[in-house]
């Protein structure tokens, strides 16, 4: 076949000349290259005092959004748990009472919601199956921990907090403003 | 009975017993560094600053681990196995030339431990009686690995010190003295024994990294094959003294490179710059050990360049490459003395 790059090279099982066999030159190529190496630019990221910078979109660990009143906007209606690829979340559905609409914007919230992250594959499926626009991915990291039953994330860890939103505007791109506006699908109304 | 002769070698011993430890501490994480810079990463920088502190933080690991002797061990000879080991690998330091001789009021201290007229026999003698180390702990282990990797170590450090010893006999015979002393003093301002023994000394680096179980000839503790070769057993301070017996006899190693090779503490215009004899002396320290680092990253940096040679190959280059070469190195030299003579 044709060598479209030019960098093949045919390796053969010829005889070593009597420099080659010495092999010396050889090793000393090889020092130069690692010496080389001793001067160039390192690779490595100090993680915790610099971060990797993400792309636009990472697909990191949710977030449960509040509407602009501050109120849950999630109705555990369990779309996404149907969503899941990998069984990863789980929630228990309860009736809002009176006097607690700032805290829940309708009738039904999850009064229990939880994401196995050991589970999470991070595909966004829950996210593009919420109709109320509640689960979000981020561009956070699910930390590590020692114990497995400590990476169960109640909503003491998803739901954001009045004081600390977390911003998903970066995942709100051309396509997923495009896609929202077909109202013909039920996601959408 | 405290003469300034006796007060001045104790002060001298425990110097260089503890400049020794303090290298062989800081080469373990030279190491690290080396070989993270070329691999691009930065190596060992959390432990204080650019992760200096690092062979502290390792010590302190070393000596909380529990200490394990398996049951089916011959428990006096594991013991043993690091102790020779490490005794060794300082043994070797006393005959080095550190540098020329220093004055202080009006009578010459030299800095060299004690002068052995036979001193590169006895870095010989020493040398082989470290394969005793590994090979006792490796048998006492009752492990298979173990035992393996102390076949390797011992028939390797044999077979090479063979070549070793043929090269060093060219370098005898065109000095003309055992005296690690003398081989110092003759090699004086520029005239280092590499440019009369180029050969010679190639065969010599080349039996050194066999001799101190390093890469490329690290067969004895090559991980992929063998765990951890003759020290799969051990733990806590008993596996840190093999491994700081490593680094030891690599710095002893580049010290005996630097001294038979390299001019020891002697550096080129050093009788011609004026400067008073304690000056040379002091100079010539620094620029001795300056020699010792270089090697020391040498070894490291070999390390980190070639693959690890293949049982049989290493066994071939040893006996059908090396041990030729070193005995034609004999003859030419032998040639060469006897048309200058004529």
């Amino acid at each position: 076949m044709q060598s479209l790059t030019n960098r093949k090279k045919v390796v053969g099982k010829k005889e070593m000349t009597w420099v080659e066999k010495l092999y010396i030159p050889a090793i000393l190529g090889g020092m130069r290259i690692t010496l080389k190496h001793m001067f160039s630019k390192k690779t490595t990221i100090s993680y915790p005092e610099q971060t990797r910078e993400f792309s636009q979109i990472y697909r990191g660990m949710h977030v449960l959004k509040r509407d602009e009143k501050g109120a849950e906007r999630c109705t555990a209606c369990g779309l996404c748990a149907v969503a899941c690829p990998a069984e990863a979340i789980t929630m228990v559905a309860a009736e809002r009472k009176k006097g607690e609409e700032n805290l829940y914007r309708e009738e039904k919230y999850a009064a229990v919601y939880e994401i196995n992250m050991l589970r999470c594959i991070f595909c966004g499926d829950c996210e593009d199956a919420c109709p109320k626009e509640s689960i979000f991915l981020t561009d956070r990291i699910v930390p590590s921990d020692f114990e497995r039953n400590e990476f169960v994330y109640g909503k003491d860890k998803l739901v954001e907090t009045l004081e600390n939103p977390i911003d998903i505007s970066k995942r709100q791109t051309p396509e997923v403003l495009e896609f929202k506006k077909n109202k013909k699908l039920t996601h959408n109304r | 009975m405290f003469t300034p002769d006796l007060i001045f070698k104790i002060v001298l011993i425990v110097s260089i017993f503890a400049i020794t430890l303090v290298i062989a501490m800081y080469s373990t994480y030279g190491e690290r560094k080396i070989a993270a810079f070329m691999q691009d990463r930065l190596g060992p920088n959390r432990a204080g600053i650019f992760g200096i502190l690092q062979p502290l933080a390792d010590g302190v690991k070393m000596f909380m681990k529990e200490e394990l002797i398996p049951d089916i061990s011959n428990k006096v000879l594991f013991i043993l196995g690091p102790c020779l080991a490490m005794t060794t690998a300082l043994m070797t330091s006393a005959i080095i030339p550190w540098g020329s001789s220093i004055n202080i009021g009006g009578t010459d201290f030299s800095l060299q431990i004690t002068d052995l007229n036979i001193g590169v026999l006895y870095v010989f003698a020493v040398t082989s009686i470290g394969v005793y180390g590994i090979m006792i702990g490796g048998w006492a282990s009752n492990n298979k690995y173990s035992l393996l990797g102390a076949l390797r170590a011992s028939s390797q450090m044999i077979s090479y010190e063979i070549a070793m010893g043929l090269a060093i006999i060219a370098l005898i015979m065109s000095t003309g003295t055992l005296s690690l002393k003398e081989i110092s003093a003759a090699q004086s301002g520029f005239h280092w024994n590499i440019f009369v023994q180029p050969l010679g000394f190639l065969i010599f680096i080349i039996c050194s990294f066999a001799e101190t179980n390093r890469a490329p000839f690290d067969l004895p503790e090559c991980e992929t094959e063998l765990i951890g070769g003759y020290h799969t057993e051990y733990s806590s301070m008993k596996l840190g003294f093999y491994l700081f017996a490593e680094y030891i006899n690599m710095f002893i190693a580049s010290a005996v490179i630097s001294t038979l090779y390299f001019g020891g503490y002697n550096f080129p215009f050093m009788n011609d710059m004026g400067l008073s004899s304690n000056a040379v002396a002091i100079l010539g320290v620094i620029f001795l050990f300056a020699k010792i680092f270089f090697f020391i990253f040498f070894f490291m940096w070999i390390r980190w360049t070639i693959p690890r040679f293949r049982y049989d190959q290493l066994m071939r280059l040893g006996w059908t490459v090396l041990i030729p070469l070193a005995i034609f190195n004999i003859l030419l030299t032998g040639a060469i003395i006897f048309a200058t003579n004529n």
